[in-house]
This record gives C-alpha cells, sequence and structure tokens, in this order.
C-alpha cells in the first residue's frame, strides 16, 4: 500500500520536474548572444573588471618582484625570468636552447618576440580567455547534461526515490559564472597571472581545448589539443576524455568491433597528431634546428633541474640514490599517464568529468607543477557542486591545502633566508599539500561515482531485512 | 677588432722580449738539439714592507717534439717526463700554476707572473689533434700524477673554452679557440707535495743554484706562494727557420718578515729562506740575483753592493737592478757564501697600480644573488680596453638579461660579449666581454644568478662551507707609466723623450680576482630512505585511492552471519535443507 502511495506523488513531482525542465529548455534555446546579453552579461563583466582591476593593481606594486620569484608559483618550465633570457640571448645571437635557462617552446619564443613589451596585458588577457572559455565550457556542459537527465527520466532509467539527486535549472543557473569566478579570482591564478608565469597560457590552450571539444568542433579540438600538447606534453592525456566526448555527440557506441568506431577515432587522431607535427615542423623552421627538443620534452621528462616546487619529484629526485635515478624517473612519469585508459573505462559516459580527473592527475604528478596548474583544475569545482553531499573528507582537504598554502612561504623562509629549518620542512608541506590535493581529487571521483550509483539504485537502499543499508565498495 | 689588435700586441711584445735575451745565443752557429738552462732570482721589496721574491728557470731546447715521424728519446736538460707529455698529447702551449694565498694588487702591485688562487691550467692543443676533449681529459689525468695535484678533478663540467682572453703566448698565431682548454680548481691547496715534483723538474734539482734556496717550510710560511710551469714554442734564430722549446719554471713568493721581525724592515736570503747560495747551478749558462733597487738609497741599504746595474721597462715601469752574477767567483766574496741584506729606512708610499679589480657575491638568502665585478683604472686621463672572462659553474644559473656595465654611474655597454650558457652538469658558463674603461674610473659587472639545488651526491663532503667559483680574468693592455711620465726627473737625453716609444707606451697586463665562495640550499644528507619512502607512500595513496574506485562497484553493506549460523549452513547444505538467513 505505502509503496504504490510512494509511487504516485513521486510521479506527480517527476512531472512537475518535467515541467520545470521544459521551462528551462525554453529558456536555454534562447540565442546565446542574447542570452549572454541579457541575464548573465551584467555579472560576468563585473567579474572580469574586478579581476582584471586586481591583476593590474597587483602588477604596480612592489609585490610582483617578490610574486615573480616565488618558487610555488613559477617553475623552471614556465618562468618570466627565463623567457626574458631566452630572448636576451636570442639578442645576442646564442641558441635559447644551448644553455639549460630556457625551456619554453619556440612558438613561445615568437610569441614574446613581438609582445614582450605588453606582457601584462597579454597576461591579463589570458587569464580573461580563459575564464571565459571556461564559462562557455560549463555553460554549454550544463545544458547536455541538463538534456541527458530529461531523457533518462523520460525513458524512466533513475530510481524514482532519487528526485533530491536531480539538478533544477536554478541551481545551475549560476555555475558557469561560478566557474568563472573560481577561475579569475582564485589567488593561485591571480599569483600565476602576476608572476606572469606562462602556465596562464598553457591553461587558455586547455581551456580553449575544452570549450572547442565541448562545442563539437573536432578539427579546432584536436589542433588546440596538439598545441597544448606541444606545450607540456602531459595534456596528451585529454585525448582519450574528447574521443570520448565526441563519439557520444555523434551516438557511436564504444565497440571496438565496430568501424564507425573506428572511423571517427583515427579521424580525431589524424587531425590531432597532424596538427601536431605541423607544429613540431613548424618550431623546427623558426629555429631552423631540433635543439627545442631535448630543452622543453627532455627536460620535462628526465627532471634534471631540481629547484623546490610544489610538486613531488624534486627533493625526491635530490634524494634519490643514483642507481635507480633512471627507474624511478620511469615510474613517475608513467604514473601520470597511467590512469587515462582504466579512468576512460570507468567513466567513458561522463567525459567532461574524465576531462576534470585528468586535469588534476596531471597537476598533481607532472614533474614541475606550479599553483597555476592547479588553479585550472579547481575552476571546475563548482561544476560539481551538486557531489558536495557524498564528499567525505571536504573540510579536512580544504583545511590541509589552506593551511599548506600559508605555510609555503613561512617555511621556505625559515630554510632558505632564515637558515633555522632545513629541506624537509618545506619537503613536508609539498607532501601534505599533494596528499590534499589527491585526497581532493579520489574524494570527487568517489562522490561522483556514488551519485551515478544512487541514480540507478535509488537513494534510501535497504537491506534485505529491510532496515537502511550502507553502501561499502566491494 | 681590438681584441685582435689587444693579442696580437700581446704575442709582439712577449716576442720582442725575447729576442731581446736572445741575442747574443743567435752568433754561435746552432747546433743539433743544443739545449741551454737559465736561472734567476728576482727580488723586489714591496711598499707594504714585505718582501716579494720570484724564481725563474728557463730550459730551452732547439727541438720539436711534434715533428711527424722523428721520436725524441734523449732528454739533457728538459725534464724528460715532461717532453713524453706534450709530444703525447700533441699540446703546443701549456700553462700551469698552483698558487696558495692570493696576489694582493692594490698593497704589492702587479706580479711578473700573475696566477689565480688555487690550480690553473690552459692548454693550446696542436691544430692536428682530433679529440680534443679527450686528450685534454688524458692530459690533465697525466700532469695529475706528475705534479701530485687534484687535477684529475678538471672535467667538462669546469672546462671552458676562451674565444679571446687567452691566446698562445708562443710561436704561431693559433686562433681557432677549439684547441684552447682553460680550467681553474680555486680550491686546490697547494703544500709541500707539489713543490717537490715541481723541482725535481730542474737540471739541478735542489742540489745546487738558486734552487739550494726552495725549502718548503720557509716557502710556505709566507703571504703568498705561487709556482708555475710554461711551455711554449719559441723561435730558435732571429731568421725563425725552426722552433725551440722553451720551459719555463717560475715561483713566486711573498714574505711578511715585517711583521715576523717585531716591525723592522729588515731581510736577508737566510732569513727568507733559511739559506744562503754558495754556487750557481753547474749546468746553468747564466744565473743571476737581481735585486730591484729602483728607491736606493733613499729607502733601503743593500749589503753586499755591487757594481753590476741593469736597468729594465718591467710591467710600464723604468726599474733598475742590483745585479750578482753567480757564475762569477767573485759574487761570492771571501766567505764563499751569499747572502744578500737589506734595511729600510723609511716608508714607501702607497702604490697605485693603474689596473686593479676585485669581486663579491651580494644579496643573502639561498635562493638568487648577484656577482659584482668591480674594474678599477687609475690611470688619469687614459681610456683603455679591457677583456673581462668569467667561467661560473652550472649549478649558479646566471642570467645574462640581468648583466649591468656601469662605469661613473653610466651604463657602458660592451663592445664586444661572448656568452655560453651552461648545460646542467656539461659545462660552465663562460662570460667574455670587452669593456671600455674610462679613465680614472670605476667599471662596476653585475650579473644575477640563481642558486640550483643538487642531487645529494653532487655536494662536496663539506656542503655548508660552500661551493667555489674561479676568478674572474682582466686581460688588457695597460698604458705604461713610462710613457705617462712627462715631467722627467731623470737624466735622459732630450732627442728619446718628445714621442713615447712604441714598444713602451702599453704592456700587457693580466689581473685575477678573488675567486668566490658560495653557499648553495643543501638537502638532508642524513635521510634519503625517508624522502624515497614517504614520497612513494603518497603516490601510492593517490594510485590505491583510484584504484579502489576503478576496480570495485558499489555494493549494498550485508553483514556476514554469525560463525555459528555458517557452521549450521554448511551442514544445512549438506543435508539439502534451507539454509538459515
Amino acid at each position: 500500500m505505502d509503496g504504490t502511495l510512494f509511487r504516485s506523488v513521486n510521479k506527480f513531482f517527476i512531472i512537475a520536474f518535467c515541467l520545470d525542465i521544459k521551462s528551462y529548455k525554453s529558456f536555454m534555446h534562447r540565442p546565446d548572444s542574447f542570452f549572454l546579453a541579457t541575464k548573465m552579461a551584467a555579472p560576468l563583466t563585473l567579474l572580469l573588471i574586478v579581476a582584471v582591476t586586481i591583476r593590474a593593481v597587483l602588477f604596480r606594486s612592489s609585490l610582483a618582484e617578490l610574486i615573480s620569484a616565488r618558487v610555488e608559483v613559477v617553475s623552471p618550465l614556465n618562468a618570466w625570468k627565463r623567457v626574458v633570457e631566452g630572448l636576451a640571448l636570442l639578442d645576442l645571437g646564442v641558441s635559447p636552447y644551448s644553455g639549460d635557462v630556457f625551456h619554453e617552446t619556440p612558438l613561445m619564443i615568437y610569441l614574446f618576440h613581438f609582445t614582450v613589451d605588453y606582457a601584462e596585458i597579454v597576461f591579463i588577457v589570458t587569464d580573461g580567455i580563459t575564464a571565459l572559455a571556461l564559462y562557455l565550457s560549463i555553460q554549454t556542459y550544463n545544458k547536455d547534461v541538463f538534456r541527458k537527465q530529461k531523457y533518462a527520466l523520460e525513458s524512466d532509467r533513475y530510481s524514482a526515490d532519487c528526485l533530491e539527486l536531480l539538478r533544477s535549472p536554478k541551481e545551475m543557473f549560476y555555475i558557469p559564472l561560478k566557474v568563472a569566478m573560481f577561475y579569475l579570482l582564485n589567488p593561485f591564478t591571480i599569483l600565476s597571472c602576476v608572476a606572469k608565469s606562462t602556465c596562464g597560457l598553457n591553461n587558455a590552450i586547455i581551456a580553449l581545448f575544452i570549450f572547442c571539444t565541448l562545442k563539437g568542433s573536432a578539427l579546432l579540438s584536436g589542433i588546440l589539443l596538439a598545441l597544448a600538447t606541444y606545450q607540456s606534453i602531459y595534456p596528451l592525456t585529454l585525448f582519450a576524455p574528447a574521443l570520448l566526448f565526441f563519439l557520444q555527440r555523434l551516438y557511436i557506441p564504444v565497440n571496438l568491433r565496430r568501424s564507425s568506431f573506428w572511423f571517427f577515432t583515427l579521424q580525431y587522431a589524424f587531425m590531432y597528431v597532424g596538427s601536431l607535427v605541423v607544429i613540431t615542423g613548424l618550431s623546427f623552421f623558426l629555429l631552423g634546428s631540433w635543439d627545442f627538443i631535448p630543452s622543453v620534452y627532455g627536460f620535462i621528462f628526465s627532471v634534471p633541474d631540481l629547484t623546490p616546487n610544489i610538486g613531488l619529484f624534486w627533493y625526491f629526485f635530490a634524494e634519490m640514490f643514483e642507481h635507480f635515478r633512471l627507474f624511478f624517473s620511469c615510474v613517475f612519469q608513467i604514473n601520470v599517464f597511467f590512469y587515462t585508459i582504466p579512468l576512460s573505462i570507468k567513466l567513458k559516459e561522463h567525459p567532461v568529468f574524465l576531462i576534470f580527473m585528468q586535469i588534476a592527475i596531471i597537476s598533481i604528478f607532472k614533474s614541475y607543477p606550479t599553483v597555476g596548474d592547479v588553479a585550472l583544475y579547481m575552476a571546475f569545482l563548482p561544476a560539481w557542486s551538486h557531489l558536495y553531499r557524498f564528499l567525505r573528507n571536504i573540510f579536512l582537504v580544504s583545511c590541509v591545502l589552506l593551511a599548506c598554502s600559508a605555510l609555503f612561504p613561512v617555511l621556505w623562509h625559515l630554510w632558505i633566508y632564515a637558515g633555522s629549518a632545513n629541506s624537509n620542512f618545506y619537503y613536508a608541506i609539498t607532501l601534505l599539500f599533494n596528499f590534499g590535493q589527491i585526497l581532493l581529487v579520489a574524494d570527487y571521483f568517489y562522490a561522483y561515482l556514488r551519485r551515478e550509483h544512487h541514480l540507478t539504485h535509488g537513494l534510501y537502499l535497504k537491506k534485505k531485512d529491510g532496515t537502511e543499508a550502507t553502501l561499502v565498495l566491494k | 677588432c681590438e681584441i685582435k689588435q689587444l693579442s696580437d700586441c700581446l704575442i709582439r711584445l712577449l716576442l720582442d722580449r725575447r729576442d731581446g735575451t736572445r741575442t747574443s745565443e743567435a752568433l754561435t752557429p746552432a747546433a743539433a738539439a743544443r739545449d741551454e738552462f737559465q736561472e734567476e732570482l728576482v727580488i723586489r721589496p714591496l711598499h707594504s714592507g714585505d718582501i716579494y721574491a720570484s724564481f725563474q728557470f728557463r730550459t730551452l731546447w732547439d727541438t720539436d717534439f711534434l715533428q711527424e715521424g722523428q721520436k725524441v728519446s734523449h732528454y739533457r736538460l728538459f725534464p724528460k717526463s715532461l717532453g713524453q707529455v706534450l709530444s703525447k698529447f700533441s699540446v703546443r702551449e701549456l700553462h700551469i700554476s698552483f698558487t696558495q694565498g692570493f696576489w694582493r694588487t692594490m698593497q704589492w702591485g702587479q706580479p711578473f707572473i700573475p696566477s689565480p688562487p688555487g690550480a690553473e691550467l690552459w692548454v693550446w692543443f696542436h691544430d692536428t689533434v682530433s679529440d680534443v676533449d679527450g686528450n685534454w681529459k688524458e692530459l690533465t689525468n697525466v700532469l695529475s700524477g706528475i705534479f701530485c695535484a687534484s687535477l684529475n678533478f678538471i672535467d667538462l663540467t669546469n672546462t671552458v673554452q676562451p674565444s679571446a682572453s687567452f691566446k698562445p703566448l708562443g710561436l704561431g698565431n693559433a686562433t681557432d679557440h677549439r684547441f684552447l682548454r682553460y680550467a681553474t680548481l680555486p680550491r686546490e691547496i697547494v703544500c709541500t707535495e707539489n713543490l717537490t715534483p715541481w723541482k725535481k723538474l730542474l737540471p739541478c734539482g735542489s742540489k745546487a743554484g738558486l734552487a739550494v734556496l726552495l725549502k718548503s717550510e720557509k716557502l710556505f710560511h709566507s703571504s703568498f706562494h705561487s709556482q708555475a710551469v710554461h711551455i711554449r714554442p719559441v723561435c730558435q734564430d732571429e731568421q725563425c727557420t725552426s722552433k725551440a722549446w722553451e720551459l719555463r719554471q717560475t715561483l713566486n713568493v711573498v714574505f711578511d718578515l715585517y711583521t715576523a721581525g717585531q716591525g723592522k724592515k729588515e731581510w736577508s736570503l737566510f732569513k727568507m729562506f733559511s739559506r744562503t747560495l754558495t754556487e750557481a747551478c753547474p749546468l746553468a749558462t747564466s744565473s743571476k740575483v737581481y735585486v730591484d733597487i729602483t728607491d736606493n738609497p733613499e729607502l733601503f741599504e743593500l749589503s753586499p753592493a755591487t757594481p753590476l746595474l741593469s736597468q729594465a721597462v718591467v710591467l710600464g715601469d723604468r726599474r733598475t737592478y742590483s745585479v750578482y752574477d753567480l757564475s762569477r767567483a767573485e759574487t761570492f766574496g771571501q766567505l764563499r757564501s751569499l747572502n744578500l741584506l737589506l734595511r729600510w729606512k723609511g716608508d714607501g708610499e702607497m702604490l697605485r697600480p693603474l689596473l686593479h679589480a676585485e669581486r663579491y657575491v651580494a644579496g643573502f638568502g639561498l635562493q638568487t644573488g648577484e656577482i659584482h665585478t668591480v674594474i678599477y683604472n687609475n690611470h688619469p686621463y687614459r681610456a683603455f680596453p679591457v677583456l673581462l672572462m668569467d667561467s661560473v659553474p652550472w649549478y649558479l644559473q646566471l642570467y645574462i638579461h640581468t648583466l649591468t656595465v656601469t662605469s661613473k654611474s653610466r651604463d657602458n655597454k660592451p663592445s664586444y660579449i661572448h656568452y655560453q650558457p651552461a648545460k646542467d652538469r656539461h659545462r660552465p658558463h663562460l662570460l667574455e666581454m670587452l669593456i671600455q674603461l674610462p679613465p680614472h674610473s670605476m667599471t662596476e659587472v653585475t650579473v644575477q644568478f640563481e642558486r640550483a639545488l643538487l642531487k645529494w651526491t653532487e655536494y662536496t663532503p663539506d656542503p655548508n662551507h660552500g661551493f667555489y667559483v674561479g676568478s674572474s680574468v682582466v686581460s688588457a693592455l695597460v698604458p705604461s707609466m713610462v710613457a705617462m711620465n712627462t715631467n722627467f726627473t731623470q737624466d735622459q737625453p732630450l732627442f728619446s723623450s718628445f714621442v713615447p716609444v712604441k714598444e713602451e707606451s702599453s704592456y700587457f697586463v693580466r689581473v685575477y680576482t678573488e675567486p668566490l665562495l658560495v653557499n648553495l640550499p643543501t638537502p638532508d644528507f642524513s635521510m634519503p630512505y625517508n624522502v624515497i619512502c614517504l614520497t612513494c607512500t603518497v603516490v601510492a595513496v593517490g594510485y590505491g585511492s583510484f584504484y579502489n574506485l576503478l576496480t570495485r562497484t558499489f555494493q549494498v553493506d550485508e553483514p556476514s552471519l554469525p560463525l555459528a549460523k555458517r557452521l549450521a549452513n554448511l551442514i544445512r547444505r549438506i543435508r539439502g535443507v534451507p539454509l538459515l538467513t
């Protein structure tokens, strides 16, 4: 008796919900420009103005120099000081790659060769572009999520009692703005921008890649992914989520025996590899030598520069026994790429979440991470705000990350300037910071999987004897 | 263009000087493989009250090691160990010096042969050598054995190929610096064990001649000690039809007898070396002691006096020397021993060298720093160019865009910059600049650097002592004091003084700055295991949590049955009865 009553009430709610969706849908179907101009343009513009003002003020203050020397903010790969050094070497007629100071790609030299005097503007604009691209991507993604949720509801794929897990247009309305805000007003991004770390440019390329992917442009997506790979190798792992997204969008099932699957995969791979070859060839012709390959990619993989940063590599390889160095550098580098295939299998229905996971894993396990990398994946957190109820240790993680961010400069000062601490102190903090990040990403992954499980199996699970059940991983 | 001119001048000057000394010998017909040996000691009282004694031993041999198909196996005066090394490694020119202490140019003026603290080695290889780096590596190891020094620590990480600062001093105008190798070991400590093999290279050893004065207990009880070996090819005669090899062994030492002698400025050969001279080396064609008496008799008196005087323009200054010829019996007097004695009467004025350079590290903390090199031109009215060469180890990452050169608080752009950036663990930075020094000025060269964190095995056993950075080398043609001196107090014919003589108008000087001692950040050397374990733990936490989420699925947690019920179920299964739940 109870069951049928519950069911009917539920049905009613779902219908009401669908109506809500309909209204949202009609709302969403308005042209984007109109949509932007009316509802969201004002807060977004305000956000951009605030972000630009903060950056401009910091650029003009004496803090800029201090920030640009921070090892957490700049790494040997992306320090502005090294870009200037590369340009100076070029002016002296010395190849920038003949030394071990410059590790930017040749296209970067040529970009800054022309814009070195407007570098501050370039970096501010880059941040703006990244935020805008993220904003539009998440907007597109939300529409997509909504459409899928509607189809799932209509085809009764969701469990009856998971109504409160469904997402309503109201709560999703401000998510794109929040994402843009998380990126633009994140202290990590601001520091990275004020230090003129070229990490901001890499972030922009990745954000544009996500935008193009979500908009469904396979060619642009392939080109931008090639550009991102060219810049720092690691975004190579984003190939899998992008491919999955396109397959899903074109309703091609992921089936290794289907020719349509292989056709599209090869097509996308060709676009990607083709643009990679073109970009690399272009670099060769710009510089007339292949010197940049060992200097950029060899440097990323072999980790010769042990300058402290927020990552796991520097102290590990400073303390490593010479005998095991090669082995461990292989293990640590494989670790970054290793998760791609299992994650793609597990999350093949959710490519956007997979993109988030990949970016986060790269920024934790890459050889020269900076806070700018952390800021990129943290910008996505508002997009997963609906997972909040399933997060297990978000409080602990937030505390750890906040405390570590505050302790980085303190312990650095104690080690390098005061001489009252040693390298272990700073190392301990990097360890904790990475531990916090791992916990955060794993927690979101857990929450995402759990929500998916509840959507199909119902929110209030019962044991066989009817008592409330606890969900465990087995 | 200026560099070429500078180096040409240098070569010509040296050739000229050599020709002067060899004029008399050119008259005798050159016999095959003729060799000769000369020894010489110059004593110069310094204005600071210190005594500068400079020994030079020169062996000339009219043979060519490097000729094809000619194996030289009969050695007389020339040390065989060095001869074999020269021919084996096709060395065109070799200069090696070991120095303990730092030459204080501001107090002591210019030394006759400058050298940086520690060990310095520079070699020009013959241009037929194909594997220069291989030869260089073997050569340093061999020399390490010959001189009992740590020259084997010279490798690619501290070797540079200067493009302009070090030109061949001997015959041949090789300009291709691919065949040049230059390295310094600023940390090298020079002591008795380096002196003994050096003395063994002398034809008379330390048995006779000037070398009897070289007693290590006195030589190393001094403010400055430098011993060197210079080998170069020279002309056999004025026509320069064939080559001869010249080996110059020099030893420079500065004694601080002023403080040791309770403030009395009084010294003698015996006080300095605890020996007196009794004979010349029988193998030497000439054996002389020179005492600089340019300031005599106002400042000091010298005994025994000698009627022999000699004038020479040394380092741009006209000096007068008393000469004691050890090959003549009357030099030793009735006692059969020569003990020079010198008493000071008053204080000398401070001598200001025209060119002087110093260097220091600025900044605090272990992250960044700035190298300051300050070069002084004390000439009142003439500007002259200097070549500055810096070789900085790779673990100090130089930022060349922060290079500033300022003289008289104005930007002084170098007219020539040769910069070779370092490669981590492979080669050092090399920075060479041609800077015009304005008259009476101080020029400051600054460049910023970042300190690298090294692998724990790359630190020296005392890592917190710091790391040495070799001296900068300032090479210059300095305008001569003789040419500068326009009011002649000395008797000189008027016809000689209107236009300054060209040979004397400038002279070549090399000034070495102080080596630097730079601290680097250090890891904790005691815990490689801990670090490996802890970092791997964090990576494993990441791997483990992802692995968990990837491989497992969510399931309702059904508590397992108590043991009694499970046992009962086992029996029930056998009996085929429904199971308990």
